[in-house]
């Protein structure tokens, strides 16, 4: 029985190629994103310029942070919606550390260490008194939006930290935020393929059940994923923050964070948890990125653009499951 | 005062009883648990001596599943005691019991669909490198995985399939060996031979009882099938409402009397109902 042959040209190597091509999750978010580059890049030739890679890549930095976050939350099946609210105002939290006399880099710490306890309370919030996620940081999400307006009095401040070797480190270098996504994208990677805690995280969201008769800490687990995107976009924000200069408190966050999951779901990770690919993340950030400067640089009317955009995501999702239908017959 | 709390018993004269005491490898005295309204069981006494195979037989909902997720630390009884050769324990967790050799292959078989045959395997027992950063050894889990597998020729298409791609048997028989692959103590399953075809069946029977006859495990099976169950226990426990009514030895009955006491139960209950609503 196991030895009947392949069928004809199965064996071939543009076979194999194919399947390979077609077991990668990331396949649609590639084609979509070579697509729009390409396209963009046609179009205007000014795309391709040093200029512009800089900035599309300051622009994404961002999303493709709280999208690498997202990736860990939606492994387990859990959604982050106050991931842009703690990237908003966690240079809020600097500024008043570093207003109430406290030297830069300890304000950093100190306001890093508040991003990862707003994540502590998401996370235990969540598992503890069994509220649903999408609630519960979405009322922090609101929460740290009216703490940002009354400590500022919806007054927009400078940032500090503007100068020296430690500004250009820490966001003002051309390539310091898009250095930074990249590191974090490399360790939470490894986090989430390469180690324990992350076959955890997609045991927990792939069988929430399966994973606690196993003794794994499902609640311990989701707690730390919560904790880690805080951080995460906390640090982005602060960086951020310091290569734009100033802070204004004008908006509650939900903007920041939907164009990372976004990136995340279009990029191959399932919003039902078990599934989650940080590459894919990086390149949904990319095909947002591109999108939005593409859209800028061939003028297309400001009207437009969000329908456009919409239409794009549309696009790029419906790609995705029709070729994930394909794919299956390729996959093992 | 029970037996096993008591050093005395263990160092009784008679050799008889000393046998007996450090014989039985796990206890139960008068556990309870109930879900909200739902009482799951009543007060269940039970021993496992060592290599023996009990078998529980019960009804649907007669609380066998939830004694056994007692037994290994999954659920904490409400009340009631558990000792592990002669110990008194209390599990806070599922890693609690596996430290003392106790393996579950749930019902409900624990399987991760997103995870391939080896990460299943060896879920939350992962080889690692550097201590407690837990980088995973994927390539030595990956071969033992396959090893083991091969050992006791459970067949499996693809090591690095996907458990959503295995079939309902395959699924199960992944479930077993990755508790048969521990060198457990004691092995509690539930349900383990549901879905299995008959190849399957015959091969996991003659491991489980390769495993009692040769390696001293002592287990709880759990199976609805009398065939299976006559052809494996030693003992049998029937549960009925939370409480065990009857404890037999296999070589004292037989199918039809087993069958015989299970229906006569629903006929008494039957009757019961019956006069109730006359009155
Ligand atoms: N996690 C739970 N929450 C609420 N009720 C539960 C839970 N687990 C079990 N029960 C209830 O406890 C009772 C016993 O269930 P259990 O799973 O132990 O039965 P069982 O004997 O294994 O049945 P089956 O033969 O169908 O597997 C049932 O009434 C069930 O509804
Ligand atoms: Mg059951």
């Amino acid at each position: 029985m196991r030895q009947t042959p392949a069928p004809k040209g199965r064996g071939s190597v543009a076979y194999r190629l194919v399947q390979r091509a077609m077991q990668q999750r990331e396949l649609t978010v590639v084609l979509v994103t070579l697509f729009v580059i390409i396209y963009f890049g046609s179009v205007n030739s000014a795309f391709y310029t040093t200029a512009n890679i800089i900035t599309v890549c300051q622009y994404l930095a961002s999303i493709a942070v709280i999208a690498f976050g997202e990736v860990l939350i939606l492994s387990l099946g859990e959604i982050d919606l106050s991931a842009g609210a703690v990237y908003l105002s966690s240079p809020w939290f600097l500024y008043l550390f570093w207003h109430s006399g406290m030297p830069i880099g300890w304000a950093i710490v100190a306001s890093m260490a508040c991003c990862a306890g707003v994540g502590m309370i998401n996370g235990l919030i969540t598992v503890w008194l069994n509220v649903s996620s999408l609630i519960v940081t979405l009322a922090v999400n609101y929460v740290l939006f009216g703490f940002v307006l009354i400590e500022s009095n919806d007054i927009q401040v400078d940032m500090p930290g503007q100068t020296g070797h430690f500004s250009i480190i820490f966001g003002v270098g051309a390539w310091s935020t898009t250095l930074w996504a990249a590191v974090m994208m490399l360790a939470i990677w490894a986090l989430l393929k390469r180690t324990r805690f992350g076959l955890h995280v997609t045991a927990t969201g792939g069988n929430l059940l399966a994973a606690a008769e196993s003794g794994i800490r499902v609640r311990r687990v989701k707690v730390w994923c919560f904790i880690i995107i805080s951080a995460a976009s906390g640090l982005i924000g602060i960086l951020d923050a310091i290569r734009i200069g100033s802070i204004n408190p004008g908006s509650s966050g939900l903007d920041t964070v939907l164009p990372g999951i976004v990136a995340a779901v279009v990029g191959g990770t399932a919003l039902t948890g078990g599934r989650g690919t940080i590459v894919g993340a990086a390149l949904g950030a990319i095909f947002l990125g591109v999108l939005e400067d593409g859209f800028n640089l061939i003028g297309v009317n400001a009207n437009w653009f969000y329908l456009a955009e919409g239409v794009m995501i549309l696009v790029a999702m419906v790609a995705n499951t029709q070729l994930g239908i394909v794919a299956r017959r390729f996959r093992r | 005062m029970t037996e096993a709390e008591s050093p005395l018993v263990e160092a009784s004269p008679t050799r008889d009883a000393t046998l007996a005491a450090s014989d039985v490898v796990l206890k139960a005295v008068g556990l309870t648990k109930r879900f909200g309204a739902v009482v799951a069981l009543r007060g269940i006494d039970m021993q496992l001596r060592r290599g023996e195979v009990l078998g529980l037989v019960g009804d649907n909902g007669a609380g066998k599943s939830t004694l056994v997720k007692i037994l290994c630390g999954f659920h904490p009884p409400d009340t009631g005691k558990i000792y592990v050769e002669g110990k008194e324990v209390s599990f806070r967790s599922v890693a609690d019991a596996r430290s003392l050799g106790i393996e579950t292959v749930y019902q409900d078989l624990a399987l991760v669909p997103q995870l391939t045959v080896a990460q299943n395997l060896f879920l939350n027992r992962e080889l690692t490198l550097f201590g407690k950063v837990g980088w995973l050894s994927a390539g030595k889990m990956r071969q033992l995985a396959k090893d083991y597998l091969e050992d006791i020729k459970v067949e499996i298409p693809d090591i690095d399939a996907e458990a959503e791609s295995l079939s309902g048997g395959q699924r199960q028989a992944i479930a077993v060996a990755r508790a048969t692959r521990q060198n457990a103590k004691i092995l509690l399953l539930d349900e383990p031979l549901a879905a299995m075809g008959a190849r399957e069946s015959a091969l996991i029977v003659d491991l489980v009882k390769d495993l009692s006859r040769n390696r001293g495990v002592s287990m709880i099976v759990i199976d609805h099938n009398y065939t299976h169950l006559f052809e494996l226990c030693d003992r049998l426990n029937v549960i009925q409402q939370g409480r065990i009514a009857l404890d037999q030895q296999v070589k004292d009955t037989t199918v039809e009397e087993l069958t015989t006491f299970m229906v006569s139960e629903y006929r008494r209950e039957l009757a019961a109902g019956q006069q109730l609503l006359e009155q």
